[in-house]
């Protein structure tokens, strides 16, 4: 059964602090997929998750370069991807996508829309929206399988 | 005797080799436009294991067009790092496998430290110390670098880079990708003062950036004023837009080169083709400040600054001992 669970964060540092809470509760294998549009705050969950976890390194967009690779005490691998610029399933399994998703590593993916088929059953996910109070609030809602 | 340097780039979308003679840049291919040329425009699919596929051609075009011979090479060097671990293996591995065959130095170079210098390809020696910025769709970077290995990065960016800040509100704009020369252009017409988007100051580290603030304003202001798409004054839109980020990578860099009392500013990155941000930095030259832009085919991803810095680090034995170095990767890989 999906456990959900939702809340509304005031802002940015607000997101992040969220993201610290939640971190909390991660082992190594997890697989968590961040959902929402452009701007809805996953590369800023995703700091605050990588704080949570002890990732002293910047942790900023991987749009571009496609995975940032982090390391805390007690997470030596964690990996944060994007998929924003792969479109096809050929594009993503040829990124190496199933060499990230391991046991011994903590995976944040970034528009994993891309990647629906691929992601193992037990993926956390995290939808993150708008809401209509200002322009710093966001809509977590997170699903635990 | 010249030092001819084959070098490879696969760190992330492009497959590139290049041939350079000393600090000359003989031939420089690039996938996206090689294959651009042959198949009618038909890019090959995407990063990593796609650079197997390519990495041949390309290598036998660089060759070909620079008219040496294979076994008059005298050094090799490919990206290292960082970049996607499949693709960086391709390049890297198709470069040292050349390199014992023919029996000659290898060199991995770092991806971000090869951009600092390519500025300057063609030159022999770099006049240090000076301030650096690499600014793309992967990176926003600010570095103070104090001779050819000696650098220390003293600004970055938070969150977005700015190249991709600049593909992310091309989209939200509509217009096609990759975003950067779309919105540059459209600004060129339009009133850069329409409308004030916020350029984000961060107190505590003002050398840093944060560009995720200006998306999220860009997104908003468009959401609030606009529900017909079709009525979007464009040109007005994208000249705020690049004056908000344009302005902070020109005053961090600048206040930098102030506080530090240095005059010599190299910028590097697909971003350092955007004519905004040269005239807003080539305005200092008046201040006795030396601005260096890249070449434009040098400032995105190639492999010829690869091979330049190769070059320069090999010429001033940067890197001493190259068959020691040679035989302990070899011998890395059996204790493995």
């Amino acid at each position: 059964m999906v456990k959900e669970f939702a809340i509304i964060t005031k802002s940015a540092e607000e997101t992040q602090n969220f993201g610290i809470e939640f971190a909390k509760k991660l082992k190594k294998g997890d697989v968590i997929a961040l959902y929402g549009y452009l701007g809805s705050g996953k590369t800023e969950l995703a700091k605050g998750i990588c704080k949570g976890l002890g990732v002293t390194q910047t942790v900023s967009s991987p749009t571009f370069v496609i995975v940032n690779e982090y390391s805390s005490a007690k997470f030596p691998k964690i990996f944060h991807l994007d998929l924003y610029r792969l479109k096809t399933l050929d594009d993503i399994i040829n990124i190496g996508f199933y060499d990230y998703i391991n046991e011994n590593m903590l995976v944040l993916i970034e528009w994993p829309e891309h990647v629906e088929d691929l992601l193992p059953k037990n993926t956390i996910k995290i939808r993150l929206a708008y809401t209509d109070e200002n322009e710093n609030s966001r809509w977590i809602k997170l699903e635990i399988n | 005797m010249a030092i001819f340097t084959f070098a490879v780039e696969t760190s992330c979308d492009e497959t590139s080799a290049a041939i350079l003679s000393d600090n000359t840049v003989l031939s420089n291919v690039i996938s996206s436009q090689y294959f651009h040329s042959e198949f009618g425009g038909i890019v090959p699919e995407l990063a990593s294991r796609a650079h197997i596929k390519t990495i041949d051609k390309i290598a036998g075009s660089a060759l070909e067009k620079s008219g040496i011979k294979k076994n008059n090479i005298n050094l090799v060097a490919a990206t290292r790092g960082p970049g996607l671990i499949g693709s960086l293996l391709v390049g890297y591995n198709y470069a040292k496998a050349f390199s014992i065959a023919l029996n000659i130095p290898f060199i991995g170079i770092n991806h971000i430290e090869s951009h600092l210098f390519s500025c300057f390809i063609g030159q022999d020696e770099i006049e240090f110390p000076f301030i650096a910025l690499v600014v793309s769709g992967g990176h926003t970077i600010l570095f103070l670098v104090k001779d050819y290995t000696n650098y220390n990065v003293f600004g970055e960016t938070q969150d977005d880079a700015a190249g991709e800040a600049f593909d992310k509100v091309a989209k939200m704009l509509g217009l096609e990708y990759p975003g950067g020369p779309a919105i540059d252009n459209l600004a060129k017409d339009g009133d850069e003062n329409y409308h004030s988007f916020p350029s984000a100051n961060l107190k505590a580290q003002i050398y840093d950036f944060s560009f995720s603030g200006i998306k999220t304003s860009v997104l908003y202001f468009l959401k609030k004023r606009f529900n017909d798409k079709s009525k979007l004054p464009l040109n007005d839109i994208c000249a705020s837009f690049q004056k908000a980020v344009v302005t902070s990578l020109v005053e961090k860099t600048m206040l930098a080169a102030k506080n530090f009392g240095i005059k010599s500013i190299a910028i590097s990155g697909g971003v350092s083709a955007n004519s905004k941000l040269r005239s807003g930095f080539l305005k200092f030259e008046n201040d006795s400040y030396k601005i260096h832009f890249p070449e434009k085919i040098y400032s995105t991803d190639n492999a010829a600054m690869i091979g330049y810095y190769a070059y320069l680090k090999y010429k001033y034995s940067l890197e001493k001992d190259w068959q020691k170095e040679l035989f302990e990767q070899a011998f890395a890989r059996f204790k493995n």
